[in-house]
């Protein structure tokens, strides 16, 4: 662990730009939520709605970093805007949603990896979308180009047909290489924001279990009980019922993958799989779990009040909302459509959703799961550490 | 739109929390309901969208309320913060409605929350909104949408008309349009008057233009003044207002609850001229803060500064305004527009007095001072260790205790001694009949609501006997 950590510490002290970034885009945002952050201490009315206002309780002074954390440690459920005596039009103006939002989207900057890439969080809706489209004609164009005719309009699924569309080697090399940059840049981002909001060792048993249920259930998107503000002021379960059917979604179509490459390395099986096989139906249901979960995400998103959401960030929000859709709806027609001289362009199609998902997780509104983890188990220790404190004698 | 043509069987002026509770009570017992609200809808609630918790009796947990409060506690905690001056009665019946008070809010989708950080003193007579007053007053008004009652926003109750015991027409501006509406009985709930500064300087003379106003611009008193001048029986000393010392800087209306400031037991407080005035550490806060009002407003200029060292800021919640600090008391007293060598002289001289003690924030230490006048009878402490931090004090006014007589049944008296026949009052606008002065945190929502569903039942139940 040590190790790894200096490793890392190594490689995050390469980036001196990171700070500057902040300074020169950062303020407004920070300014903002600083303010808010000191009416709502002084105030603390939502306190039961969300782990967010305990955290806020335990400090008095709030550094950029602490804003980092507690905008991070935001599920954006609304329900403290909602009931804000000091929402607009009163003088105060406070939206906390509003300004977290914002903040978070500065913070993902900010913690980027490597950090010339942080400019793909200004107007990433448009960068997501354009290289969404980019990366699947382009890897059309290619199969279309290097691909053997017969294969590529073939209309067979036997076994292997995939791979005499797009080689496996390639599709291995391709996918590898892009999954495990995405895998190292979130692990160096994930690092630089642990270790700026606080640092301290992850792994405590007990915090992070805790916070590993938070993130399983959403609890905070429970609002004290009946749920949040999705819509306007009336309590409702939607985003956190939406958001399961997505998360577990893509865990199941997650799963489907890791499947389908022990079928392939370790048992020989080759794709394409029969619909009843293990990695096709866990593909199949995950599919339609994160069509459900980005559709209903979407539309709360189009029927909610706009007050408390912050427009700089809705692009991106829909734009991975996109993605995901698409993603998973290709692989569908895919499935349905395998057997059919589609099948090629299909499957570029699918493959190239499925590369802009991973290249762009660290550098899309993915991230927002990695960052609300970690603020979920700095909170989780954060809270274990006060009820030690106020057990002591 | 709302049909202002129509005559409703209960016309509920106001639009706070006594008036959602009768306007909610009234239309479940199956009458026609239509509120006038005087502020637009962002604004709605009055000062009911600053509230924090009500004070419930129970006999065993309920809600978040821990072990029990039961009816005899809660009025001793009461006649002692009144100094007996409250009507046993009426304040009975208010301790044993709120009961029945918060089954009623959770019925109308009010959630609470375990008693805020802070507050820990609260948790067994105090039950928390989740997310305070505003979200109560949503809860209310969908609760009063869903149920089909008329809601104008905007809508400004101007005069009532009050011939041969019972209430005729009614005048509002609607919108910026004049309406006159009729209703069977009606039902005033439009809280005090502390918004009119007008109305306030009567009492208090021209030293009420320094005031800050805790809640909403709103309440300015149309309809208590309209029924007084029509010889609808008054209650109340108007002069009495619960004042509490919040910082100067607080807005002049609607400031809430995060410009209050609870520095003062641990400071020393001195007015314009540098001089101290009152004991600073007479008792805990949470028993004085209602004091502090008062005496700032006595002092020149309606204005106080609470002087201390660094070691007094972890002691108590921050306000939203920043620490005026510095780090000698001379330099502080620049900065706050004070004399330098008058707080200097204060300073020293209470410094010289200060006993030595076992200085303990949690409770009355007893460390106090000697020879001074005034003197600091707990947690005096020299001031010594900079920065030394200043936080100017002015009064800021929660409510008005003028108001009208009510009688058991919330039916409004008249001078005369008779009741006015279609007409119940809920809230503060009646509170001076429970309660002439003091005050015990979380009792003005337990008046609102209780009388706020009498008033409710008994307009209705008035209007569909007529029928
Ligand atoms: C900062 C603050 C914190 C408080 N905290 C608590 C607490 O925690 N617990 C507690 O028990 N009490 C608290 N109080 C006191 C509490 O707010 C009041 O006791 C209670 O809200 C009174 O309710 P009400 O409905 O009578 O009046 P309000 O809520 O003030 O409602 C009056 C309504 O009448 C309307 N109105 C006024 N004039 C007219 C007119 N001419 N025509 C039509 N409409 C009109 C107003 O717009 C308003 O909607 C607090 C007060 C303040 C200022
Ligand atoms: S959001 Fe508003 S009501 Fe909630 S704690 Fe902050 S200031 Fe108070
Ligand atoms: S929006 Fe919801 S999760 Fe975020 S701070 Fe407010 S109450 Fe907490």
């Amino acid at each position: 662990m040590a190790n790894l950590d200096e490793a890392l510490d190594a490689l995050t002290a390469q980036a001196p730009g990171s700070c500057q970034l902040r300074e020169d885009r950062g303020q407004g945002a920070y300014v903002d939520a600083r303010r808010a952050i000191e009416i709502c201490n002084a105030c603390r009315y939502c306190e039961g709605f969300c782990a967010v206002f305990p955290a806020m309780t335990l400090r008095r002074e709030f550094r950029d970093s602490d804003l980092d954390y507690l905008a991070n440690l935001c599920h954006n459920c609304r329900g403290c805007f909602f009931s804000c005596q000091y929402a607009p039009p009163h003088e105060f103006g406070i939206n906390v949603p509003k300004v977290f939002a914002e903040l978070r989207t500065e913070s993902y900057a900010k913690y980027a990896w490597p950090q010339p890439l942080a400019g793909l969080f200004r107007r990433n809706g448009t960068i997501l979308s354009l290289a969404t489209i980019l990366a699947v004609t382009l890897i059309l164009i290619l199969t279309m180009a290097l691909s053997d005719p017969a294969a590529f309009w073939g209309a067979n699924d036997r076994s292997g047909s995939f791979y005499a569309v797009i080689p496996w080697e390639i599709m291995v090399a391709v996918a590898g290489a892009s999954f495990g940059f995405a895998i190292l840049a979130l692990i160096i981002s994930g690092f630089r924001f642990w270790r700026e909001t606080g640092g301290g060792s992850f792994a405590q048993a007990g915090p992070l279990g805790k916070a590993a249920g938070d993130v399983l259930t959403l609890r905070n998107l429970g609002g004290g009980g009946e749920g949040c503000n999705d819509i306007d002021e009336t309590y409702s379960s939607w985003r956190r019922i939406f958001h399961h059917f997505l998360f577990y979604g893509f865990a199941l179509c997650f799963a489907a993958t890791c499947v389908a490459t022990v079928y392939d390395h370790f048992l020989g099986l080759i794709a394409p799989y029969a619909f009843l096989s293990w990695p096709v139906q866990l593909g199949f249901w995950g599919g339609i779990g994160m069509m459900i979960g980005t559709v209903g995400l979407a539309w709360v998103k189009i029927a909610a009040d706009p007050g408390p959401a912050a427009p700089s960030v809705v692009g991106a929000d829909f734009a991975l909302l996109m993605l995901l859709f698409l993603t998973a709806f290709t692989g569908l027609v895919l499935l349905g459509l395998r057997a059919t001289p589609a099948m090629g362009i299909l499957l570029a199609v699918h493959l190239g959703t499925v590369l802009t998902l991973f290249v762009f997780a660290p550098y899309s509104k993915m991230v927002h799961g990695l960052y609300r983890s970690l603020a979920l188990l700095r909170n989780a220790r954060e809270q274990r550490r006060t009820s030690d404190a106020a057990a002591a004698p | 739109m709302t049909d202002f043509s129509r005559v409703y069987d209960v016309l509920i002026i106001g639009g706070g929390n006594a008036a959602l509770c009768a306007a909610i009570t009234a239309r479940r017992m199956g009458a026609s309901v239509l509120i006038l609200e005087s502020a637009p809808r962002p604004f709605r609630g009055g000062n009911s969208r600053h509230v924090r918790n009500i004070r419930a009796m129970h006999d065993a947990p309920a809600v978040t309320l821990s072990d029990a409060y039961h009816e005899e506690e809660y009025w001793e905690d009461l006649l002692r913060v009144t100094g007996g001056e409250t009507d046993e009665r009426l304040a009975r019946m208010t301790i044993r409605g709120t009961q029945d008070a918060l089954p009623f809010m959770l019925d109308c989708g009010i959630r609470f929350q375990p008693s805020l950080s802070g507050t820990l003193s609260l948790s067994r007579t105090n039950a928390f909104f989740l997310g305070g007053g505003k979200s109560l007053v949503n809860a209310l008004y969908q609760t009063a949408q869903r149920l089909g009652i008329a809601i104008a926003y905007d809508s400004e109750v101007t005069a009532m008309h009050l011939d041969d015991g019972r209430i005729g027409r009614v005048e509002a501006t609607c919108q910026g349009f004049p309406e006159t509406i009729s209703a069977k009985a009606v039902v005033a709930a439009s809280g005090g008057f502390q918004a009119n500064i007008e109305w306030l300087k009567e009492g208090w003379g021209d030293i009420a233009e320094n005031f800050i106003i805790r809640g909403t611009p709103y309440a300015k008193g149309k309809v208590l003044r309209n029924l007084l001048d029509q010889g609808v029986a008054k209650i109340g000393d108007p002069t009495q207002c619960h004042a509490v010392a919040i910082d100067g800087r607080a807005p002049k209306f609607d400031g809430g609850i995060v410009t209050r400031l609870d520095s003062v037991p641990f400071s020393i407080v001195v007015n314009r001229d540098g001089q101290r005035f009152y004991d600073e550490g007479e008792d805990v806060w949470p028993k004085r803060y209602a004091i502090w009002g008062r005496l700032v407003a006595q002092q020149p200029g309606q204005i106080a500064y609470s002087i201390f060292d660094s070691r007094s800021v972890p002691l108590f919640m921050p306000s939203v305004f920043p620490a005026i600090s510095a780090d000698s008391i001379g330099e502080l007293a620049e900065k706050l527009g004070l004399d330098a060598v008058a707080l200097e002289a204060t300073v020293s001289d209470y410094n010289a007095a200060v006993q030595p003690g076992d200085f303990d924030s949690q409770r009355l230490d007893g460390c106090a001072t000697k020879g001074l006048d005034p003197s600091k009878t707990n947690w005096a402490r020299t001031i010594d260790t900079p920065p030394y931090i200043g936080y100017p004090l002015r009064p800021g006014i929660t409510f008005t205790y003028l108001g009208v007589k009510v009688d058991e049944h919330a039916q409004v008296c008249l001078e005369s001694g008779r009741r006015v026949d279609n007409l119940f009052a809920a809230g503060e606008i009646m509170a001076g009949s429970v309660l002439g002065k003091g005050y015990l945190a979380g009792f003005g929502m337990a008046i609102g609501t209780v009388f706020g569903r009498l008033a409710g039942q008994n307009a209705a139940r008035h209007a569909l006997a007529a029928d």
